[in-house]
């Protein structure tokens, strides 16, 4: 937590949380990820934390039509986007409204009194001015025109107002660039290349940064506004850069269809928050990557399902409602034993939900959340950078058992940015995919068995068009080897226990420990996103010596082998969820242990405060 | 696509071991033995032959060709043919379906195969019943079917398989009825057109919908009632042992098609219309032509190629990687970078 800043204000913070709040028309988002990049470039450790409306455009100065884009950066190690910030970016009267409960006592305001009208603080259920009453005292406030001021700075260009405004938040950006002390270079080039085929737009973006930058230079404000240069982390040398969770999976799956050796087709259908991933790998033709947009998400499995089928890897992907609807597909490659991946990027439900917030609520599903006894593996990954090596994870139990596997991952996930250290692809083990050739019966003029199980329980993968080993398959009951219709008893009895003990079978790494060791009085058992705030809170406890471990569980289905006994040599077991206690009950239901649930369904991350308060709890 | 090396093959050559479960008497037995007889003749591969299919008694047809086969879930044969077809599209892609499997419960996708254009023959049985499940209405059910489902008669009103097919964008429309003699040559003129070819097959479902469409396909009176159409031929028709009587014309007044009294001979005096199979208005009419008052328009109704998805999808993967490189490690490395410079003395791992 960045709580230094206010505490000392004349020293240098090692953490500072920025927050920038407007409408969902002012390019927030934008300014977020301009400003990542140029703390990731000064060299810091960062998290985001993007949090947008789900309307595209959301009528202009409501409540919820604010949009919000959160930094936590600093020189040391920083897990999460922070819990409250200690700047606050303002444009709007809704933008300060929504957001200014957030902010740390005795931290920084910075206002756009130009949109402070009396249209806009109606909008924003302000009866007074919060300018002009004393309801912002605990706070640092900062408030001058940056409309007024843009206007000014790009006026050599010739825009009308209403453009000359868009360049706003590029004037804010250029100001809080001054405040940390970042270079304006990266953005300008960004611009200059955004606008290619707009010269001046470029260049009175251009204008507007270098007036906020200029702004905070020579104002010389002598007020709560400081310059202050956060150093670089020190982080492990090599080559760095930022990605988000979606990015992350993209890469994670052309790198694992490369490993496998396979060509690589993804069906998708757009869906909040999945749809980035279509967007990512419809870019990379080049890595032998079909994408597909298929009329409904039913389609878009099942496509998978046809490309793996005739030998390439099927990729589909979508959101919790998307992924209910592909229940019935996912079955049949789990009856035909055909690889597949299937990314779910959580968020808040049920039914259409929460579109735009993240959630852990998909678990039940992605383990139990089909027809009949249908087990598929399962993995989640916990942070951005995690999400590249879970996606070759995923293909590689895909390929190797000829299962559909599922990886989880979240709206956070999928959006929030990064630094990540690039990896070596060559530091990967490849696992080329194989393909039957000729008849696998016993014999010389054996007959072709495609059901015919090797070691790990996998059936062979057979393509259509190899020369005579023509066989049909589909989704009722298979015969044992010949994969034949077969009705009886004892078959089903056969089969069914054939799947469960394949899945079962996956090899899974043993569980390692994020932080603490083997046996203790209590472990904090997490999974996918909440690996930051968990992480922090267990080594805020261990600072002040208390005896907790962290445990972050990749493989959600089959779980490590050591789990059962790992999670008994602790008196107790917290699991934090953001959803009302799914892992916890599978938990308890696999090694009987008490693990205890804490839970929240906001449809926002755990702060850490929470994890702290709750951590002090199951200790006291 | 499917440009394939012509194999030597017998009808024997394409029957698997399984033993065939439909109730005896079923026209499905007649379609099966009319494909396995056309396969040869068009000198196809078993191995590079694939019939996909979803739910439903059609949808058996896959266990019975000695072929690659893919017997997938309810109504969604077509997605999953367009993910083998982008995968290979070397491979020859036969669809099974029925009236409840391809415009019911899998409507969207025979929409989305049928205006993508995925190459692909697509034999929609036609039964106007659900048979698998026990005899409900189906969506081509005729008003009044009287079913488990609908006791006293149903009352919606039935899709015309071959509009629904060229409304969704269909390049090829064949008719046919199981126990016909032509269904091989319009499931060799489906095969021949690249490009996702429609062929709806009257099918008689002895159980549940026994002898529906007796009134244009039993043999007695065939003539009178079945309008076998061919391209640049005129639509005559009648029996044809006392030769053809009757013909088609378009009465330009209503724009509408009408029968009138022509022969061989006086067709052209008579004003009997040549079919052009490329003509979409006219297969529209064609398909729309109420039978009673019209005899059954069957053999290929519309037949006018154009490029397929595969081609297209292969043609923008080419565009989109052309001149990339596919270098993983560069494209980890993609974007603004930087470096961390090892210090002395700092503790790496």
């Amino acid at each position: 937590m960045a709580t230094q800043a206010a505490e000392t204000p004349t020293s240098t913070p090692d953490a500072v949380v920025v927050r920038f709040a407007g409408d969902s028309g002012d390019g927030m988002q934008l300014t977020g990820g301009q400003f990542t990049l140029s703390t990731a470039l000064a060299g810091n450790d960062l998290a985001t934390f993007p949090d947008f409306p789900a309307e595209i455009r959301a009528p202009q100065g409501t409540l919820f039509g604010v949009s919000a884009f959160q930094i936590n950066f600093g020189s040391r190690e920083i897990s999460t986007a922070g819990d409250a910030p200690d700047v606050l970016v303002a444009m709007n009267p809704a933008g300060l409204k929504v957001n200014i409960d957030a902010l740390k006592p005795g931290g920084l305001i910075i206002i756009d009194t130009g949109e402070f009208t009396k249209r806009n603080l109606d909008k924003a259920k302000y009866d007074v001015s919060p300018l002009e009453d004393d309801s912002l005292a605990k706070w640092d406030v900062l408030a001058f025109d940056i409309s007024a001021l843009t206007i000014e700075a790009v006026k050599p260009f010739g825009l009308g107002n209403k453009d000359a405004l868009r360049s706003k938040n590029m004037w804010t950006l250029g100001l809080a660039l001054w405040m940390f002390d970042r270079d304006r270079a990266p953005i300008e080039e960004w611009l200059k290349n955004k606008f290619k085929s707009k010269p001046e737009i470029a260049d009175a973006n251009i204008a507007a940064l270098n007036a906020g930058h200029a702004y905070g230079e020579t104002a010389e404000l002598a007020g709560p506004i400081k310059q202050m240069n956060i150093p670089a982390i020190e982080s492990e040398p090599g080559l760095y850069r930022t990605i988000t969770g979606a990015e992350a999976v993209s890469l994670g799956l052309v790198a694992g269809a490369q490993l496998a050796e396979l060509p690589m087709f993804f069906g998708g259908y757009p869906i909040t928050p999945a749809s980035a991933i279509l967007h990512h790998l419809a870019r990379l033709k080049e890595f032998g990557v079909t994408t597909f947009q298929a009329e409904d998400e039913i389609a878009a499995i099942c496509s998978a399902i046809g490309a793996s089928y005739a030998g390439q890897l099927g990729v589909t992907s979508s959101s919790g409602p998307g992924i209910a609807l592909k229940g019935e597909a996912m079955g049949l490659a789990i009856m035909t034993e055909l690889p597949l991946v299937i990314v779910n990027s959580q968020r808040g439900g049920p039914s259409t939900g929460l579109p735009t917030k993240t959630e852990q609520s998909d678990l039940y599903q992605a383990i139990y959340g089909r027809n009949g006894d249908a087990p598929l593996p399962v993995v989640s990954c916990s942070s951005p950078g995690d999400a590249f090596e879970t996606a070759i994870e995923a293909v590689r139990i895909a390929t190797t058992y000829m299962t559909p596997v599922m990886l989880l991952t979240d709206g956070y996930i999928a959006n929030a940015a990064e630094p990540w250290k690039v990896p070596d692809p060559d530091t990967f083990e490849p696992f080329p995919a194989k393909f039957l050739e000729e008849k696998n019966g016993v014999g010389e003029d054996g007959e072709l068995l495609p059901y015919k199980r090797d070691a790990k329980g996998a059936r062979p993968w057979i393509k259509p068009g190899t020369p005579d080993l023509m066989h049909r398959i589909g989704g009722i009951e298979k015969a044992i080897d010949t994969g034949h219709i077969d009705y009886a008893p004892d078959n089903h009895q056969a089969m069914t226990d054939a799947r469960v003990n394949k899945v079962l079978g996956v090899e899974v790494p043993d569980q390692e420990i994020a932080a603490g060791e083997a046996g203790g009085k209590l472990a904090v058992v997490g999974w996918g996103s909440t690996y930051g705030p968990i992480r922090r809170a267990v080594d805020n406890a261990r600072n002040k010596g208390l005896d907790v471990s962290h445990i972050h569980v990749r493989h959600i289905w089959p779980l490590p082998a050591n789990l059962g006994e790992l999670l008994k040599s602790y008196d107790k077991v917290l699991v934090p969820e953001m959803n009302t206690g799914q892992f916890k009950t599978v938990l308890r239901d696999q090694f009987l242990v008490d693990a205890q649930p804490l839970t929240k369904t906001s449809g926002q991350p755990f702060t850490i405060t929470e994890l702290d308060t709750a951590i002090e709890g199951a200790l006291a | 696509m499917n440009e394939m090396t012509k194999i030597e093959t017998t009808l024997k050559d394409w029957e698997t071991d399984q033993e065939v479960r439909w109730c005896p008497g079923c026209g499905d037995y007649a379609i099966l033995k009319a494909v396995q007889r056309t396969l040869p003749q068009l000198g196809a591969d078993p191995s590079n032959t694939c019939f996909i299919s979803g739910i439903g008694c059609s949808s058996r047809f896959p266990y019975y060709m000695e072929t690659y086969g893919f017997h997938t879930i309810h109504g969604r044969a077509p997605a999953v043919a367009t993910g083998v077809k982008l995968a290979n599209p070397d491979l020859d892609v036969w669809l099974v379906t029925g009236d409840g499997d391809g415009l019911s419960i899998g409507g969207n996708h025979m929409m989305h195969v049928l205006r993508r254009n995925v190459n692909m023959q697509i034999m929609l049985f036609n039964n106007e019943i659900y048979g698998l499940t026990k005899g409900q209405s189906s969506p081509t059910s005729r008003e009044g079917t009287k079913s488990p489902s609908t006791p006293i008669g149903s009352y919606d009103h039935p899709v015309n398989p071959c509009a629904f097919a060229l409304g969704s964008g269909a390049r090829f429309i064949g008719r046919g009825f199981d126990v016909s003699k032509n269904l091989p040559d319009v499931l060799k003129a489906a095969h021949a057109h690249q490009g996702a070819a429609f062929i709806e097959i009257f099918q008689n479902c002895i159980v549940y919908n026994k002898d529906v469409f007796n009134d244009f396909a039993a043999p007695k009176g065939a003539g009178d009632r079945q309008l076998w159409l061919k391209h640049g031929k005129p639509m005559l028709f009648g029996d044809p042992k006392t030769g053809f009587d009757k013909g088609i014309t378009l009465d330009r007044s209503t724009l509408t098609l009408k029968v009138v009294d022509a022969t061989e001979e006086n067709w052209e005096e008579a004003g009997v219309l040549v079919h052009d199979q490329t003509d979409r208005n006219l297969a529209h009419m064609l398909i729309e032509m109420p039978f009673g008052p019209f005899p059954m328009a069957l053999g290929v109704l519309y037949d006018d190629p154009r490029p397929t998805f595969e081609t297209a999808v292969i043609e923008e993967r080419a565009k989109s990687a052309a001149g990339k490189e596919a270098n993983l490690a560069k494209l980890l490395a993609k974007g603004q970078t930087w470096t961390v410079e090892a210090n002395e003395g700092h503790p790496t791992d």
